[in-house]
């Protein structure tokens, strides 16, 4: 990749404060608006402190999981996403309890962030019965139905649609809840984006579309699978309020998630995110990662959005050695904690295959 | 309207199946209906025609043609507690929301280990006999019926067509109805509700003592024609309409072949792959020793299909095939 990108990302931060389109003049002064009423709020040392705890935990987590595959404890393809913590972490701080998030493939993140406990997603990767998909989803398919959860889909763009339906039924009972789906720059390239996106802004419905852009589909680069690069552009046609954010700015995500919400929630139709990010390992486990190479890897690790929340506030005083060594010891606990409760869980009988098929009850013997 | 009382009585598949949307839409709120052409048009066949008049574009929604996403909407909204109807025009557009209808909606019950339970009702036409060629006249429902996670119904008769919607409704999994499209204007009287308002049971439509007539759908007309000029021959045959293609009802078949110990299973799709192989291998799996002859079948004939009305008649099953085929398993 040209260092001339990495000057464009960098810009496109500062420039993500404006909203490239709005179906309304309204719709975008009132996302203006409520900038100022609420970014106090989130500006404080502790508030970081939260955000570096979520991120720290997320990439603990998954470094565990490359030592269990690695060791068979957990297979199948497990998708990491490790380099994008802050896109999850930065946008459920927009979201409540009550709204629902739609999900990818790469998706421990954002289950994470969403609250599922360690232990369940790390029994699921497992296969137990205590994995929040009863051990038949394994990695690509976490679902919580309490969190609102709605996995874990491993066919690309095919939980875009899905997730306009969950928006739909909101809007026909007026309820005032956001929709939030995850998807990738592959993902883009699919008619489901197009067919979702025309329907969400002629219905206006209260979605948004949270693009990963982590610069590759699969092992294709964007370059090499996307004609328009700039997706936030695209996305702006159908009339939503578009913008591109530095996705490896946890606080950045946020403050552009959080003024996406209140958007969203008053009224102005779905907001679309591109979250403009890196992967730093391979697309799965699988893949010997040939396709790029390793200057390209080193350019972004230097914007590992841990690094530079850390960074951030150490330069303000936030954060010692000291506080940062609990946050470690803590999630060591936790992460620690979810193995050995997976390692102890039992499995799922054999004469249970049947079981959740359809609603019936069905055993086989 | 200058309709005698008579007619009045009488109604027609299309009318029984807006019958039993506005039913549905009246009992309850969560119930709406989604598709191409479902709202200002009235239905791409006309089934819910006056819907919008009387429910409103937010209950009876027009949809862009955008089968993956309005399937998919359809989905996200069952899941979020709605009741929702998705109309497709053709089983053949339906192939556009597939990837939605297998890995999404039959799927995420199990994946999600129980937690995301989906019900749907979607609803097509299938079948040919109106000369619209290739893509938009294809019988795939069987294809559907392969998969697990979804209910594949295909209402035949007017009592089906007014009474299988509230069922299909009330299952908490994703329901598929066919209707075939030549059904539409078939007209008559709408007998009681009890006994068919069932998704889990074969009907027997009519009884013999020679030969079992299994098809369901579009072919049902058909296949009864067919009874009628074999009893002229003195065969007595009797006739199984399916009504439910998944799960299938083995019992019903199997009951039906003990007593005749002939079939001919009827089924307008192609042959190779079809759901009439699927029914001719449940009875020889179960029924080998009640039989007296080979299971026949008679299916759609191996190509897409042909606008020419000669052609397309003869890539159909026609009463003169089955007859043919019952004459084979009983001589």
């Amino acid at each position: 990749m040209s260092p001339a990108h990495e000057t464009r990302t960098r810009t496109t931060a500062k420039t993500s404060e404006a909203p490239k389109a709005a179906k309304t003049p309204g719709a975008s002064k009132r996302v203006r608006k409520s900038d100022g009423g609420s970014a106090p709020d989130r500006s404080g040392a502790a508030h970081r402190r939260d955000l570096l705890h979520a991120m720290l935990r997320i990439r603990r987590f998954e470094e565990r999981c490359v030592e269990l595959y690695s060791a068979a404890k957990i297979r199948g393809f497990v998708h990491l996403y490790i380099g994008e913590e802050a896109v999850a972490v930065g946008v459920n701080e927009a979201l409540t309890p009550d709204d629902a998030v739609v999900s990818t493939y790469r998706e421990h993140g954002h289950a994470l962030a969403r609250g599922i406990p360690a232990e369940a997603v790390m029994a699921e990767m497992y296969g137990r019965t205590t994995g929040c998909s009863g051990g038949r989803g394994g990695s690509m398919h976490l679902f919580d139905a309490g969190r609102r959860f709605y996995g874990g889909n491993a066919i690309v763009a095919g939980g875009i649609p899905l997730a306009a339906g969950l928006a739909l039924a909101d809007r026909m009972r007026g309820q005032s809840r956001v929709t939030c789906c995850f998807f990738g720059d592959g993902a883009f390239a699919e008619g489901e984006f197009h067919e979702t996106a025309n329907l969400a802004a002629l219905w206006r419905l209260p979605l948004l579309f949270a693009c990963e852009n982590n610069r590759y589909a699969m092992g294709t680069a964007l370059e090499r699978h996307q004609a328009q690069t700039d997706l936030a552009l695209r996305a702006a046609s159908y009339g939503m309020v578009s913008w591109a954010v530095d996705g490896m700015d946890a606080e950045a995500v946020e403050r552009a998630a959080h003024r996406a919400a209140e958007g969203i929630r008053a009224g102005a139709g779905p907001h679309f995110l591109e979250l403009r990010t890196y992967r730093f390992r391979a697309h799965s486990m699988y893949d010997p990662d040939r396709y790029r190479d390793k200057a390209e890897i080193e350019r972004w690790k230097a914007q590992d959005p841990i690094e530079r929340l850390t960074d951030r506030m150490r330069e303000r005083g936030e954060l010692d050695d000291e506080e940062l060594a609990a946050v470690e010891s803590r999630i060591d606990d936790e992460v620690g904690d979810a193995v050995e409760a997976a390692e102890r869980a039992p499995e799922e009988p054999a004469g249970s295959l049947l079981r959740h098929v359809t609603s019936a009850p069905t055993e086989v013997g | 309207m200058g309709t005698s009382r008579t007619d009045e009585r009488k109604t027609t598949y299309r009318e029984a199946l807006r019958e039993a949307l506005r039913e549905a839409m009246r009992s309850d709120d969560r119930v709406f209906l989604m598709g191409e052409d479902v709202g200002r048009y009235g239905g791409c066949f006309g089934v819910s025609l006056g819907l919008l008049e009387e429910f409103g574009p937010e209950r009876v929604r027009d949809t862009p043609l955008s089968e993956s996403a309005f399937v998919g909407a359809g989905i996200g909204a069952a899941l979020a507690g709605m009741r929702p109807i998705v109309e497709i025009m053709t089983v053949n557009f339906s192939l556009l929301a597939l990837d939605q209808i297998l890995n999404n909606a039959a799927t995420l019950l199990h994946m999600s280990g129980g937690q995301l339970p989906v019900p749907l009702v979607i609803r097509m036409t299938t079948g040919a006999g109106r000369q619209l060629a290739a893509q938009h006249s294809h019988s795939l429902e069987g294809w559907y019926a392969h998969i697990p996670g979804i209910r594949v119904i295909a209402p035949a008769t007017l009592e089906d067509a007014r009474h299988m919607l509230a069922p299909a409704l009330a299952d908490p999994d994703p329901v598929l109805i066919f209707e075939h499209g030549v059904l539409y204007n078939a007209s008559g009287e709408i007998g009681p509700p009890a006994a068919s308002a069932d998704l889990d049971h074969a009907a027997v439509r009519r009884s013999g003592t020679d030969i079992s007539l299994i098809t369901y759908g579009g072919s049902l007309p058909k296949v009864l024609m067919a009874a009628d000029e074999l009893a002229v021959d003195g065969i007595s045959a009797e006739v199984v309409d399916l009504r439910t293609l998944r799960p299938l009802d083995g019992e019903t078949i199997a009951a039906s072949v003990t007593r005749t110990h002939r079939a001919v299973v009827v089924d307008e799709a192609w042959r190779t792959g079809s759901l009439a192989a699927e029914v001719s291998a449940r009875i020889a799996e179960g029924s080998f020793y009640d039989l007296d002859a080979p299971v026949e079948r008679v299916c759609g004939a191996e190509c897409p299909m042909p606008y020419a009305r000669r052609l397309e008649e003869a890539a159909l099953p026609q009463p003169s095939d089955v007859v043919a085929a019952a004459h084979r398993a009983v001589d």
